[in-house]
């Protein structure tokens, strides 16, 4: 394989769990939740997707658990964001502590064991492609996460789903106004975020590095509520932000490719500069920030 | 039949005294059930975690140890939380403290002067009140979300550690541990109470929440802070501004943390190492909320706080559960105050049919 195709392949591989929360966490925040949980909600699934998959020798299993217990913590951010009017904020991060907690907890008994990565899957005719085929022969989750984040565009600007998910998150009173149930539609999309934060870890766990290591997310969840920022809340963006934060974390292998020696906590930092400069970045421009913004995010509704 | 929440005409005092004490209650039968489903003795686990921490001189003796930066830190949060300015990584503040603090001693490891340590507190101050001032100066100028930035500078902040204790300052006798050389009498903290590790930074943090205290009752800076956070426009209005607002919450955050990783450096560590922290920057956030943001209630919340980590040592041992029970405990007090803290301004209601 040559290097470019390494890393081109390698840079998809590691998009694909930020890129998988970060989708969850957009429909979440386009119907006016702000979801920080997504860390923690990304270490339970990483843990249970492992543990699973460890026992039953099934990784669709262990994805479909993994989902299923990001759906149950968010559905406890849900009981206080939604249920309590909580402060969503520091409902986010209450359960941020008590995913990576419980991450840990149900991890430990498997410290340091493997797994076998399933088998990948090549694009006919593309994958024999000379120089770059490498590229197109990929893990299954890595073609449907793509493969999602274009469903998720079309719902959103094609489909009345798409329109009932915006008028709740841009105006809550006037979408109840006409009758569309606000908490029951915000209810749904944060389930829907949890479970995709579930399989994004059981991902990064299973597939992508198949050896549990306590605190393996390392920041991916928090790097994944940046994009939704960096993507300003649009599905092509946000995939464009995941793959260069993918490309970015492979810099500790294209420095050693290229010869040059840095320490490796450097290399590990660069996707957190980054995620900083981005931010200030795209953040500094107030007018788009404005006009992209969820009208509602972060508001409690009480109907 | 249907449930829902109405307002109550005025903030309800007891639950909000309660509120706490019910989300402990919770806390407790919750991860009983929890632990006792991951086969681990759970009555011995709450025993370990509740009650041993408060049994024999030594075990409330270092209680009263790591409740001092529990507290500071988390006195440092709660200004700006009130102000909505929400600094989450006073982890990293503090490890950046601890870092300029240690400056001195490494490069000075026979060092006697009596300036040492109070230069090494100043610049554990400073290095934290830095580290969130990069923070504050991007949310002011560049407009980016204070609550990413400081998380992502608490990842820098750890890898910067990490190079420093694997590299330059690692002792070059200390076996290859992470760790830098042990640090001179000049630079500990004096020891208050003997035969127990509590130093003279646990004054230091009552002292900080008199400030506190202060500063929240004198009205008028309490004010412009709270309003520049929490309604920039009417702020502007009134000619005080939202830069201010997110300027000073961060950097009295940033330099409670940097002073608290100080403090453990110069207190009960006596040289920088890998763990400085355990976790009392992200644990101070639940502090800080816990005790309903007042600085009073932050006293009573740190020292509650601090007996479970001391509780979770020892669940580790007795009860062979891992460190991060503690924080699934912290997660789920969290959880539960947050809920019961809708009871000071809703009561429940029943009521027949749809509402109107």
């Amino acid at each position: 394989m040559t290097i470019l195709a390494f890393i081109l392949a390698g840079t998809l591989a590691a998009a694909t769990p930020m890129l998988l929360a970060a989708l969850g966490e957009l429909i979440v925040e386009r119907s006016g939740v702000l979801n920080l949980g997504l860390e923690g909600m990304m270490a339970l699934g990483a843990a249970i997707g492992f543990v699973v998959t460890y026992q039953t020798h099934n990784p669709v299993l262990g994805f479909a658990a993994a989902a299923l217990g990001g759906i149950l913590l968010s559905l406890v951010f849900a009981a206080l964001a939604l249920g309590f009017m909580a402060n969503q904020v520091a409902a986010g991060l209450a359960i941020g502590v008590l995913g990576q907690g419980m991450s840990s907890l149900l991890g430990k008994p498997l410290e340091s064991q493997t797994l076998t990565a399933p088998d990948t899957l090549a694009i006919p005719g593309l994958a024999d492609l000379p120089l770059i085929g490498p590229v197109f022969d990929q893990d299954i989750v890595v073609w449907l996460t793509l493969l999602l984040a274009v469903v998720i565009w079309a719902v959103l600007n094609h489909t009345k789903l798409g329109l009932i998910l915006r008028a709740v998150g841009e105006n809550p009173h006037a979408a109840r106004a006409i009758g569309f149930r606000v908490l029951r539609i915000r209810l749904a999309a944060i389930a829907f975020g949890g479970a995709l934060a579930g399989m994004a870890g059981a991902y990064a766990s299973t597939i992508y590095t198949p050896l549990w290591a306590d605190g393996l997310i390392a920041g991916r969840g928090w790097i994944a509520v940046a994009l939704v920022v960096f993507g300003t809340w649009q599905p092509f963006r946000i995939t464009f932000g995941a793959l260069l934060f993918g490309a970015l974390s492979l810099g500790g292998l294209i420095a050693q490719a290229g010869g040059i020696a840095l320490p490796s906590q450097l290399l590990a930092s660069l996707p957190y500069v980054v995620t900083i400069v981005m931010l200030a970045v795209i953040s500094s421009n107030r007018r788009r920030m404005r006009l992209n913004t969820v009208a509602s995010l972060g508001q409690p509704f009480s109907g | 039949m249907r449930l829902h929440f109405e307002r109550r005409e005025t903030m309800s005092r007891p639950v909000m005294l309660a509120a706490p004490l019910i989300a402990l209650v919770l806390a407790m039968l919750t991860s009983l059930i929890l632990f006792a489903a991951l086969g681990k003795p759970a009555g011995q686990a709450l025993y370990s975690l509740l009650l041993e921490p408060f049994i024999g001189w030594y075990n409330f003796s270092e209680v009263l140890l790591k409740m001092g930066p529990l507290m500071l830190i988390a006195q440092g949060l709660a200004i700006g939380f009130r102000a909505n300015v929400f600094n989450i990584g006073a982890e990293g503040q503090l490890i950046i403290g601890a870092l300029c603090a240690s400056a001195l001693p490494v490069y000075f490891p026979e060092g006697t002067s009596a300036l040492m340590l109070p230069a090494m507190i100043v610049l554990g101050a400073l290095g934290g009140a830095l580290w969130a001032g990069i923070a504050a100066g991007l949310r002011s100028r560049f407009n980016a979300n204070e609550i990413l930035v400081t998380l992502m500078l608490t990842l820098i902040a750890t890898q910067v550690l990490n190079y420093m204790v694997l590299g330059p300052w690692k002792d070059p006798h200390g076996f290859n541990f992470p760790q830098s050389v042990i640090f001179p009498d000049a630079a500990l903290l004096p020891i208050l109470l003997p035969g127990t590790r509590v130093n003279v930074s646990l004054p230091g943090a009552l002292i900080a929440s008199g400030l506190a205290y202060v500063l929240m009752r004198h009205r008028f800076a309490g004010f412009q802070l709270l309003v520049g956070g929490m309604a920039p426009r009417a702020a502007r209005y009134a000619g005080f501004s939202e830069g201010r607002a997110v300027w000073i919450s961060l950097l009295i955050g940033g330099l409670t943390a940097g002073l608290a990783g100080a403090f453990e450096v110069a207190g009960p560590l006596g040289q920088l190492q890998r763990s400085v922290s355990s976790g009392y920057g992200y644990s101070a956030i639940i502090v800080a909320y816990l005790g309903g943001l007042n600085p009073l209630g932050i006293v009573v919340s740190a020292f509650l706080m601090a007996a479970l980590f001391i509780g979770g040592d020892n669940a580790m041992v007795s009860a062979d559960l891992p460190v991060a029970a503690v924080f699934v405990f912290q997660g789920l007090l969290l959880v539960f105050y947050l809920g019961s803290l809708t009871f000071i301004r809703h009561r429940l209601i029943f009521s027949r049919g749809r509402p109107a």
